[in-house]
């Protein structure tokens, strides 16, 4: 039997680790990867809490949160591609366009 | 017993494959990497008795959404990461700061949260009761879903088409 607060400390972790690549990475695509991340201990939790007050509402909502990363994954994608081709890089400090 | 050391040994290769995540340099072992991470929890949704969201973790995450990530780093051939030195003060304070943090955290959620323990496959989490929470009382937000995923391949398609040539007036 594994307590509830195990699983929580493991999707902390995960969560922190993401906020952690999203911070430290300078490559456009380990960004994004790392957002998924951070939903994947989102969505552990979400399971853990959802096992423990046996409610299936949780597990429903991890599949929102997998739709919403799916749809989020294509446009994000699209979005790389398309920086990508106007500006040869996917080194986010040479895309500042917008910065002053 | 047994449930213990599942979790813990796949809980640790989750962990080391956010880490390796961070580590390499080059994205397509980032991205590896984060196929072994998603893996692995399926392997703790099954142990939490969420059977039906193991297999939706493989199949879409680690399957669908990974292949999509892999074929972008093929397609824009992305090399290696250039490092660039951050500064100096957030070192400082950060790392230490976040390890407080983190410790004081998991402190707290292991010895005071009072929660009982999780049973394995506590949850009748078999793919007809799942339907029927998600056909009845959820059907609003999944049909909104629905449209999400259309207008998010519209956006695709639109985002990442080649922009056609301006056409010169009067030609066509």
């Amino acid at each position: 039997m594994v307590p509830l607060s195990y699983y929580l400390v493991l999707s902390g972790i995960l969560f922190a680790c993401g906020v952690t690549g999203f911070l430290i990475k300078r490559n456009i695509i380990t960004i994004f990867m790392s957002i998924e991340l951070m939903l994947n201990g989102v969505n552990l939790s979400f399971v853990a809490f959802a096992a423990q007050w046996h409610q299936l509402s949780g597990q429903v909502f991890v599949f929102f949160v997998m739709v919403v990363a799916a749809a989020e994954a294509t446009v994000g994608l699209a979005i790389i591609i398309a920086v990508f081709r106007t500006r040869e890089t996917l080194n986010v400090d040479q895309v500042n366009l917008l910065k002053l | 017993m047994l449930h213990l050391i599942l979790f813990s040994v796949f809980g640790l290769v989750c962990v080391a494959g956010a880490i390796n995540l961070l580590v390499q340099s080059h994205p397509i072992n980032s991205a590896l990497s984060l196929i072994v991470v998603m893996g692995s929890l399926a392997v703790e949704y099954l142990l939490l008795g969420a059977e039906f969201v193991a297999a939706v973790q493989v199949i879409v995450y680690a399957g669908a959404i990974m292949v999509l990530f892999v074929f972008v780093i093929m397609l824009l051939n992305a090399g290696e990461e250039e490092r660039t030195k951050g500064s100096r003060v957030s070192l400082l304070i950060g790392i230490p700061g976040m390890i407080i943090g983190s410790v004081l955290m998991a402190w707290v959620l292991i010895t005071h949260s009072g929660t009982h323990a999780v049973e394995a496959g506590a949850l009748p989490g078999a793919p007809g009761e799942i339907a029927q929470l998600l056909f009845h009382e959820f059907l609003l937000p999944f049909e909104v879903t629905s449209i999400l995923v259309l207008i998010a391949i519209m956006g695709a398609v639109v985002l990442a088409a080649r922009p056609e040539p301006l056409q010169p007036e009067g030609k066509s």
